[in-house]
């Protein structure tokens, strides 16, 4: 049906009869504080606002299922435009969107297909959007490939956290994550409260490494048709430069991957090595591994499930990170990831260092070695003034400690500091680079004729 | 667990009123793990750091001047690119001095383990750099990038030694030209 016609009170009855089901009654597997009424519904439908972060293959699935749920405030932002190779499992895209942006046609697709749905597209990178942005959201959903930008998202959502003065977390800025990965026939689903659970960043080393070849064997001994072909990325691209000397290879570039096909064939013959076709040549340069369109339909469900607990209470959010491998037979696995009391993300690290209006850097330098609080060796200063890195002050390395030593003798304002303003400090004593938050107190001192 | 629907509705209906100036962009996790690895960077007396800009601390130069080996009397420069992946990924770094070296060939590409296959988030740039000055003590025949250099160093260490000096007096060995690179 078409969003224009008449729903009908017996249609509205029957569309939401099994979800409220699920909303208006109590069950074994609730949440501890569901309690079950006819409003949450209307929450979920009307009010809960959700951000889909990607509009690909997973990105695809995800829209169309919490659409289906009800959700209705879904916003999905993804930087990428529509490709021929994309339309096998990216359902909502036809040959005509090719070239358009991904979260656009999604969107429209789907306000089209399901009554009532005020989905919103943003064809941009994540990074263009600022905190206000992620801030409006009640829950992030995310089907992202690259890793990157998944920590990206996550140290967003984790620098929005607010902790009450006595150091423990204001529940109320929680955005829950809800993160969903695949890669060929394998997958995960996790969800992520950050600030309570383990974020991406305390399970960095769950995320296997590159493949990556020793140089030596690709430049000598080359036994696989991978070594012929890393060998033309790596080495004879930049030593040939075929198309010049500032076109960089591009794994899209049809002509591109022809011409490291044909010389990575020439390599393999050379080694008696067989096997480098088209397909490898375009996975090995772009780094993929072919999607399937099942896995990303389960990986999807899953994550779109999550997102109704976390909005509904009506179940207890699984805990918390998912395996699935469908290579042979179906096998899932569903394990508690810790968090790292150290992590760079999640931990509250921010710091507050009170000063005076008219303090200098030195102020600050000789307060983080000498307060209490502190306690540190040689503390490297650094901050974010308009968007752009700015180190103030870091002894440990000659040529910046040099440039940067007046700096010391500088107001903390006309370093572009200000009341709330933050630093980044690394020193040897903590684990981690810290964020100290200055709270800048006017001098109120008037001189008084005496 | 959250219970998110009690905590959010009033939450979000603030919105827009809560929110006093402009905010300032958080460090990406990449930066705060880099200003930690150059805040502890200890150098080898033989190494030292270029800075083209002072506020970009993802990229920058490692020169190194061997006291010893082979490679005694040598000034090599080393590009640093960190990227967003950090540490993830390890940093991009090329040889931009011409060496006639058996792990470094003469588009600067560098053989060295942690750079690709065995590098790890817990390895630091201090690592590297400690990577690279042992290439320089302890050049490597068996993995080569730059062949000629790597069977010449196995076959003959006289004429390799020999050819290594006229690189770095800056001329020809066989038919690749060298600048000069002495201190
Ligand atoms: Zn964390």
């Amino acid at each position: 049906m078409s969003s224009g016609e008449v729903q009908t009170a017996e249609y509205l009855q029957r569309r939401w009869l099994n979800i409220r089901k699920l909303l208006e009654r109590s069950g074994p597997f609730c949440h501890p504080d569901f309690e079950p009424s006819a409003e949450i519904l209307d929450f979920t439908m009307n009010s809960c606002k959700i951000l889909i972060v990607g509009a690909g293959g997973l990105g695809c699935e995800l829209l169309k299922d919490l659409a289906l749920m009800g959700f209705k405030k879904i916003h999905i932002i993804d930087m990428d435009t529509i490709e021929l190779s994309n339309l096998n499992r990216q359902f909502l895209f036809r040959k005509n969107d090719i070239g358009l942006s991904k979260a656009k046609c999604a969107v429209e697709f789907v306000n089209k297909r399901v009554p009532g749905c005020e989905a919103t597209a943003h064809h941009c990178a994540i990074q263009d959007m600022d905190d206000g942005f992620y801030r409006q959201f009640h829950i992030v959903v995310c089907g992202l490939d690259s890793i990157v930008a998944r920590r990206w998202l996550n140290g967003m959502l984790a620098s929005l956290l607010q902790y009450n003065d006595d150091g423990s977390l204001d529940q109320s800025s929680v955005i829950p994550l809800v993160d969903g990965g695949t890669e060929g026939f394998k997958g995960n689903a996790r969800v992520i409260l950050p600030g309570m659970s383990a974020c991406i960043e305390c399970t960095l080393d769950l995320y296997p490494p590159q493949i990556t070849f020793p140089l030596c064997t690709i430049a000598n001994t080359p036994r696989l048709p991978e070594h012929c072909i890393e060998y033309v990325k790596v080495l004879q691209w930049s030593k040939e430069n075929p198309w010049g000397n500032t076109i960089p290879l591009d794994g899209d570039d049809p002509h591109h991957v022809a011409w490291v096909l044909e010389k990575a064939q020439e390599r393999a013959m050379k080694h008696g090595i067989s096997g480098v076709t088209y397909r490898l040549t375009q996975g090995v340069l772009k780094n993929i591994i072919p999607a399937v369109a099942s896995t990303n339909a389960v990986i999807a469900a899953a994550c779109a499930t999550e997102v109704f607990k976390l909005a509904s209470s009506c179940c207890v959010n699984m805990n918390n990170y998912m395996v699935l491998n469908i290579a042979d037979g179906v096998y899932t696995y569903t394990f508690s990831a810790e968090r790292r009391a150290d992590c760079v993300a999640c931990s509250n690290s921010t710091k507050v260092m009170a000063l005076e209006s008219d303090a200098t850097l030195q102020t600050i330098y000789t307060k983080l070695c000498e307060d209490q609080l502190f306690m540190m060796k040689s503390p490297g200063i650094t901050t974010i003034i308009n968007g752009r890195n700015k180190t103030l002050y870091m002894s440990s390395i000659k040529s910046i400690e040099e440039r940067t030593r007046d700096n010391l003798k500088k107001k903390i304002t006309d370093l572009g500091l200000y009341n709330g303003a933050e630093i980044l400090v690394a020193d040897v004593t903590t684990p981690n680079t810290i964020t100290i938050k200055l709270n800048v107190i006017e001098n109120l001192d008037v001189d008084m004729p005496s | 667990m959250i219970k998110l629907f009690s905590l959010k509705q009033q939450k979000k209906d603030e919105e827009g009123t809560a929110r006093a100036g402009g905010s300032q962009k958080k460090a990406t996790a990449a930066q705060l793990r880099i200003t930690k690895d150059l805040n502890e960077l200890n150098l080898p007396k033989t190494c030292s750091t270029e800075f083209p800009d002072q506020d970009d601390l993802l990229n920058f130069k490692l020169i190194i001047c061997p006291d010893e080996g082979f490679y005694r009397g040598g000034r090599f420069v080393f590009s640093f690119k960190v990227g967003p992946n950090y540490p993830h990924e390890p940093p991009k770094v090329k040889c931009e001095t011409a060496v006639y070296h058996p792990n470094i060939d003469l588009e600067g590409n560098v053989c060295l383990n942690i750079l690709r296959e065995d590098w790890k988030p817990v390895l630091t740039v201090n690592s590297i750099v400690y990577g690279l000055q042992y290439l320089f003590l302890e050049p490597n025949p068996e993995d080569p990038l730059n062949k000629e250099a790597a069977d010449e160093l196995q076959s003959n260490r006289r004429l390799f030694e020999q050819h290594v000096q006229r690189a770095m007096r800056g001329g020809y060995v066989g038919s690749s030209y060298f600048e000069r690179c002495l201190k």
